[in-house]
């Protein structure tokens, strides 16, 4: 008989029409500025910079190498190097960022420029409202609004911001070995200095040896 | 002479006068379906109601829709223009229109003028007219319709056959 | 009392109309009569678009707009401000004229129709003695305005548009016309006000409706379905269909021009409604005897909202047809049985009343039905569907 699925039909979409207002579980839509889902750890959306410390100024850990600028496939990323160094988070002098903006508009959120980053300096964040009324100004994110503590790093990505800690502080013992090693070494040769003050022949000998090979080269 | 009927008169006769001079086709068939309107509104104004309303229902809902298929349908590209008619072709025109509107002069004329019509006249309801067409005119309607249906099934057989002309 | 509330907005008229000079009361009678209409239906539409979303997104277990206003009641509101703050664009090579006319033709014509549909007791614009004719005639010049749009867009997709909704429009007006054809019949007259009149009875408390006779309700649902494919509504909403032609005969139309297309496809519905409501459901007469002291205006209105509910319902049931099988079926099921069921709507006239004629008609429908569908269906037996990656 014409119109048995019609009917079929009819029915299907009385129930859920009156099964919507009934069991609160048909309707699946999350009302978004009022409910949010939980955000799952591997949420990605716009980079930010990571600093170390109380205060983002002092504590940036970009350095302003500029590959982040130049991996960037949109090119949304615009760097200024300072001409003077500054001591970064662990006292050592570093170029910092004068101007560092990322163009909210011609991001891509690829990711890329975290990928690249040596010093673990730009990382992605879970922000994703990021529309402004204003055309020109709010799209263009400046170093002031791009740096967040490494607190609120490990906040939204747990994980991943323990490993990068992790491997930083490594970095870190590694280099303090080294600068400690060097420092020995530098005590060392100022040692051996003071000791070829005391008898100068074997320097001049030393000195001599270098320029041999520079020549054999 | 009301303003209503001069408003009407001449919705009517400057659609079909647009119909004739436009260029584009379907501006042509538009203004003759305008003309075709002004007419029925002619008709509502006389108190023929049944008339009115049928010349709406034909003449804007089907013959003009019809007209406007046939000019999609036969044209490659829709709202060419129409060329005119030669001199021959404007004369012979000319005539048939004389001869149209002598008949309808000598009609007009010869007939009831109004002011004969005195006293209670006709109430053309839609019942009457019914009852007119059931009754006194129903085999003239009644070949009219086979006349129709012969030519629904002939146009649907034309159409059939097309269709499978490979056979 | 409840006479009182009934005639109420006539009695209002007449009192407004004492204090008219009698030269201007003609004219004013008119603007009288004519504003209540221009105002009550497209307040209707904008009620009706709220129901429609709210429904549609229910019965997808959805919420619907609920932002403008509580529950989302403002939304109408909404898009009428932001349909009239668009930008009008009219494409370069369109036909000027002809492109602003058919918006204009098309909304005075929906609107032109609602003059000979009685809202309730006494309460028409113009009781026409071809009241039904009319609406027919001027439910005709919709299909012009349609073609006007599709063909003065010049677009490929709006021409596309107008050429199937003329052929969907002109293959079911013709059983949409005879389907009400029984109502005529049986009372007689094509006046819209007489059909109500004659329905307005009561056997016991059952109303003589026509919809409670065998041909009466055959003739319903097929003017239902006639209806919903005039007015270009799902399932038969092949002319704006959005995946093939976007939007069909409007898409070159913005602003506000493309918010009277959609007025006009409202008031349409509506008007399609209101006039199977007058013929087939008893127009303003209450629905049992014991209730006739709730106004019949309200009534009216009450089994109108009904219906338009019923088309949101078979909206968001029903899937788009194929171009195919909406001609098969206007062509080769609708019109037969409205054909016969005229057939038996003269029978019934005269068979004794009784049970005899009651199984007699009844029967004959059916098998007919059957009879049709079974042939619509030839050499078509659909497969049995395998879903292989379902569950």
């Amino acid at each position: 008989m014409l119109g048995n699925g019609i009917i079929k039909g009819l029915a299907e979409t009385a129930r859920n029409f009156f099964g919507s207002y009934v069991d609160k579980e048909r309707l699946t839509t999350v009302q978004f500025p009022e409910e949010r889902l939980p955000q799952i750890e591997g949420t990605r959306d716009f980079p930010f910079l990571v600093y170390d410390g109380d205060d983002w100024e002092k504590g940036l850990r970009c350095v302003s190498c500029h590959i982040c600028e130049k991996e960037c496939p949109p090119k949304c990323i615009f760097i200024e190097k300072s001409k003077d160094k500054k001591p970064d988070a662990v006292g050592k002098l570093q170029f910092y960022p004068v101007r560092f903006d990322i163009d909210v508009s011609v991001c891509m959120s690829c990711q890329i420029c975290v990928e690249v980053c040596p010093f673990d300096a730009i990382k992605m964040d879970v922000e994703f409202e990021l529309s402004s009324d204003d055309r020109f100004g709010g799209l263009l994110h400046h170093k002031d609004k791009l740096a967040k503590s490494n607190e609120y790093y490990h906040k939204i990505h747990p994980t991943e911001a323990a490993a990068v800690d992790a491997a930083l502080a490594e970095d870190r013992e590694k280099e303090k070995e080294k600068q400690k090693q060097a420092a020995a070494a530098a005590a060392a040769a100022a040692a051996a200095k003071a000791a070829a003050a005391a008898n100068p022949p074997p320097a001049a000998e030393t000195n001599t040896d270098a320029s041999s090979k520079e020549e054999t080269k | 002479m009301t303003l209503s009927f001069l408003l009407l008169a001449a919705i009517a006769i400057l659609g079909a006068a647009a119909a004739m001079n436009l260029k584009n086709a379907v501006h042509c068939v538009l203004a003759l379906t305008l003309g075709m309107a002004g007419l029925a509104a002619l008709y509502l104004q006389l108190g023929a109601q049944f008339v009115g309303l049928t010349q709406l229902l034909v003449y804007v809902g089907a013959v003009a829709i019809l007209a406007v298929f046939a000019i999609m349908l036969t044209r490659s590209r829709t709202g060419e223009t129409v060329a005119h008619g030669s001199a021959s072709s404007r004369i012979s025109g000319a005539l048939t229109a004389l001869l149209v509107f002598a008949v309808l002069a000598w009609a007009i004329f010869t007939g009831i003028s109004p002011q004969q019509l005195s006293g209670a006249q006709p109430e053309a309801s839609v019942r009457e007219v019914g009852v007119a067409l059931m009754q006194r005119f129903v085999l003239p309607l009644e070949i009219i319709g086979v006349l129709l249906t012969a030519a629904l099934i002939g146009a649907g057989v034309l159409a059939i056959e097309e269709k499978g002309g490979d056979r | 009392m409840p006479e009182m509330i009934d005639q109420i907005f006539v009695l209002l008229k007449h009192w407004i109309m004492g204090y008219v000079p009698s030269g201007l009361q003609p004219l004013c009678s008119a603007i009288l009569s004519v504003l209540p209409v221009l105002v009550v239906f497209p307040l209707l539409f904008a009620i009706t678009t709220v129901l429609e979303r709210k429904g549609l997104g229910r019965m997808q277990n959805r919420y619907g707009p609920n932002r403008a206003g509580p529950w989302g009641i403002l939304q109408p509101v909404a898009d009428g401000v932001k349909s009239l703050t668009k930008e009008d664009v009219v494409p370069r090579s369109a036909d000027q004229l002809v492109h602003l006319m058919a918006p204009i033709l098309i909304v005075i014509a929906s609107f032109l129709v609602y003059s000979v549909v009685p809202v309730g007791r006494n309460m028409v614009v113009a009781d026409l003695n071809a009241g039904v004719l009319f609406f027919f005639a001027i439910g005709s010049m919709v299909e012009l305005a349609v073609f006007m749009a599709g063909w003065s867009s010049r677009s490929k997709y709006s021409l596309l548009g107008a050429m199937r909704a003329i052929a969907q429009m002109i293959s079911y007006e013709m059983p949409m016309v005879l389907s009400g054809v029984v109502a005529i019949m049986a009372a007689g007259s094509l006046s819209t006000v007489t059909i109500v009149n004659m329905q307005a009875g009561y056997t016991g408390i059952w109303p003589h409706w026509y919809l409670f006779t065998p041909w009466g309700i055959t003739g319903y649902i097929l003017f239902m379905i006639a209806a919903t494919a005039e007015s270009n509504r799902c399932p038969f909403d092949m002319p704006e269909g959005e995946s093939e032609i976007i939007a069909g005969y409007f898409i070159e139309y913005s602003g506000f021009k493309f918010a009277l297309f959609f007025v006009a496809e409202y008031l349409g519905m509506m008007a399609s409604s209101a006039m199977a409501i007058t013929l087939f459901l008893g127009g303003w007469a209450a629905p049992f005897s014991f209730l006739t002291w709730i106004p019949s205006w309200f009534w009216f209105f009450a089994k109108l909202i009904l219906m338009l509910m019923v088309f949101i319902w078979i909206r968001g049931t029903l899937p788009r047809l194929r171009m195919d099988q909406l001609m098969n079926f206007g062509w080769k099921f609708m019109l037969p049985l409205s054909l016969i069921n005229i057939l038996s709507a003269g029978l019934w006239h005269y068979l004794p009343s009784g049970f005899t004629r009651w199984s007699v008609i009844s029967l004959l429908l059916l098998l007919s039905c059957f009879l049709l569908s079974r042939s619509l269906r030839r050499n078509k037996w659909f497969q049995e569907r395998t879903y292989r990656f379902a569950s």
